[in-house]
């Protein structure tokens, strides 16, 4: 892992600022089975991090982990300087992790725009008693958030479906949907897990493009699982790459590239 | 043509995200309250009362507390009877223990007490889920309905083991007791359905509704959202309790009169209620009330039809209604699961374009 701590600029001219969220020594059991072996890596604020690796490698118990679904049984996972104890999701959701699924978990029966103003749930304040009346502060809640809504729905160019159930959208769109329900919530760290899984180039490219955008433009610190290697050497800044557990490199793009652990574990090594 | 929307154009968010975003409902909305208020009130007998008019609006307030529940939460429950045995009897002690407070604020605390009893029995929710949160409210139903039934404080010692409901004035005019006119017995009533209504309306429709749907359409998936699974089902149960309650409150103090618990809030009342809100539709308001009034109307339809026109013997129309019913659950289990209120919304987009479709 890299030492230095004092922001950079990318060559791309983006600042990466200091250490946002540091695991370290996460090890992770079900039962015998040891999911995450002795794992350390960081994610620095405003970049692009891809977690890699051959399937069953643990890239989405890491993403539990931090989502806090799973509870990891040695390590420490630190967020913005401090130890997080172990927490519930929706806790999590709270400090400013939001996170997409990699199968869309939507919420079917409601609506695109219901969909993601119930992305912005941590920041909706008014008690029940205002909300049932429906005037002064809930009214007024409901209508700055609305406007806040909006402005990522335009962003992500779902206008046209604001008001369509979910459950009737291509996987495509709902991938996209699922990307604003995140993006509503405003978070400090997006986790996006296998965010084209199942998509065509077009749509890949779409979703790359949106990725960069909301990054760039909202300074959105993200972390995404994929597989597509060619899309994650391009959009991201460093990788994690691991294999059966563990982590087997860790870098930029080029580093990770090169790393022969890596050229064996994608590619096989010859035994003799 | 019948049914336009074209030019309808919101300027705003509160505009828009309004009850009825479309101007000829909001019309129909508005005359459908005057006529309610303005019109039947001159016009109801007792036969339309008790027939027709006070148990459909206080089955409708019920509906509309199971949906809360069961629609927009996801949280089947068959305690529905139970939980109106506990508005209920909450009115009966607060009527006999303080005869001098209004009857509309003894209403409204009985749903109180029933939101809290309601809460207490949505515990179980948070670890068990569909079909075994089915059977642990069914225990609900029948520990409530034993517990009024074996703990004689609760009927304050008649030899009856009945409750009967004192006579009780809002403005100077009876609306419990044997003396209550129609029209004073279906107005206390609309009014409670029209404010319970507007309640659950703007709270399904704001954050806590966002909630309860995100914790039925994808429970995970809420809660990494931030919804607090714990909050959002409890509210839902206290929610749903406080209409539950205050329906049973009123079907005690102002349709019946007099009450065994057994018998008004038995097992029956749980299915009816939620037949009601499956055929009307689940996650809808609007389906709550179609629900309740097909389900009020249907036997008396068929009783018109079946035995005053056509002449057929009374238990047998009383059998067909049983089987028209449960066909009908499963036409629309199978079919239509959103009910009514969905065939209505397809019926209106048809109506949009209705007769030039190009």
């Amino acid at each position: 892992m890299k030492d230095i701590i004092e922001p950079y600029v990318t060559p791309d001219g983006r600042t990466i600022g200091g250490v946002l969220m540091d695991m370290r020594n996460i090890t992770l059991r079900f039962g015998g089975v040891e999911a995450i072996k002795d794992i350390s890596f960081d994610i620095r604020e405003g970049e692009i991090r891809a977690i890699i690796g051959p399937n069953g490698a643990g890239k989405s118990s890491m993403l539990n982990v931090i989502s806090g679904f799973y509870h990891p049984q040695e390590g420490e996972v630190w967020f913005r300087g401090q130890k997080r104890p172990p927490m519930k999701p929706f806790q999590v959701a709270r400090l400013g992790i939001a996170r997409t699924f990699q199968n869309i978990a939507l919420f079917e029966g409601m609506t695109v725009l219901d969909n993601v103003m119930t992305g912005r749930l941590t920041h909706m304040k008014s008690n029940m008693l205002a909300q049932a009346i429906w005037r002064g502060k809930a009214e007024r809640e409901e209508v700055e958030n609305r406007e806040k809504v909006e402005r990522i729905i335009d962003f992500l160019e779902i206008q046209a479906i604001r008001k369509t159930p979910v459950g009737r959208l291509p996987y495509g769109l709902k991938k996209r949907v699922e990307l604003a329900r995140a993006l509503a919530a405003e978070p400090k760290l997006l986790l996006l897990d296998e965010p084209m899984a199942g998509m065509n180039v077009e749509e890949k490219e779409d979703m790359s493009r949106f990725i960069l955008d909301v990054n760039d433009e909202f300074g959105t610190t993200i972390a995404l699982i994929e597989h597509d290697m060619g899309v994650v050497m391009d959009i991201s800044d460093r990788v994690v790459v691991m294999d059966y557990g563990r982590k087997i490199g860790d870098g930029t793009p080029d580093e990770v590239r090169n790393n022969p652990q890596v050229i064996d574990a994608y590619l096989g090594v010859a035994h003799d | 043509m019948l049914y336009r929307e074209a030019g309808d154009f919101k300027t705003s968010y509160v505009a828009d995200s309004q009850t009825f975003p479309i101007a000829f409902d909001r019309y129909r909305y508005w005359a459908i309250l005057a006529i309610a208020f303005l019109v039947i009130p001159f016009f109801i007998n007792d036969y339309w009362a008790n027939a027709i008019f006070v148990p459909f609006l206080i089955y409708a307030i019920a509906a509309i507390g199971l949906n809360i529940l069961t629609g927009y939460c996801g949280q089947v429950s068959l305690g529905t009877g139970g939980f109106m045995a506990v508005g209920a009897y909450a009115c009966y002690k607060l009527m006999t223990s303080f005869p001098d407070v209004s009857i509309v604020i003894h209403i409204i605390l009985a749903g109180g007490i029933t939101a809290a009893v309601g809460a207490a029995f949505g515990l179980p929710s948070l670890r068990i889920k569909g079909f075994y949160l089915a059977v642990a409210t069914l225990a609900a139903q029948f520990f409530l309905v034993w517990l009024f039934n074996k703990v004689s404080w609760f009927y304050n010692y008649s030899a009856s083991g009945q409750i009967n409901a004192p006579e009780r004035f809002v403005a100077g005019v009876a609306v419990t007791g044997p003396n209550t006119a129609p029209w004073a017995q279906y107005m206390i009533c609309l009014v409670f359905l029209t404010v319970c209504a507007i309640l659950a309306r703007n709270l399904t429709r704001g954050t806590i509704g966002r909630s309860w749907m995100a914790i039925r359409d994808m429970d995970i998936a809420a809660e990494i959202i931030g919804v607090n699974p714990l909050k959002a089902k409890l509210t839902a149960f206290a929610v749903s309790s406080f209409f539950i309650g205050i329906s049973g409150a009123l079907f005690f103090a102002v349709y019946l009169g007099a009450v065994e618990v057994g018998e008004a809030f038995g097992i029956q009342k749980s299915f009816l209620v939620l037949f009601m809100i499956i055929i009307g539709g689940l996650g809808s308001i609007f389906g709550s009330f179609a629900g309740a009034a097909f389900l009020v109307l249907l036997p008396v339809a068929l009783k018109v039809i079946g035995v005053d026109v056509l002449g057929w013997p009374t238990d047998l129309v009383a059998h067909l209604n049983l089987v028209i019913v449960g066909a009908l659950i499963m036409f629309f289990l199978i079919k239509e699961p959103h009910g009514l209120a969905q065939l209505w919304r397809l019926a209106k987009e048809k109506l949009r374009l209705w007769p030039f479709p190009y």
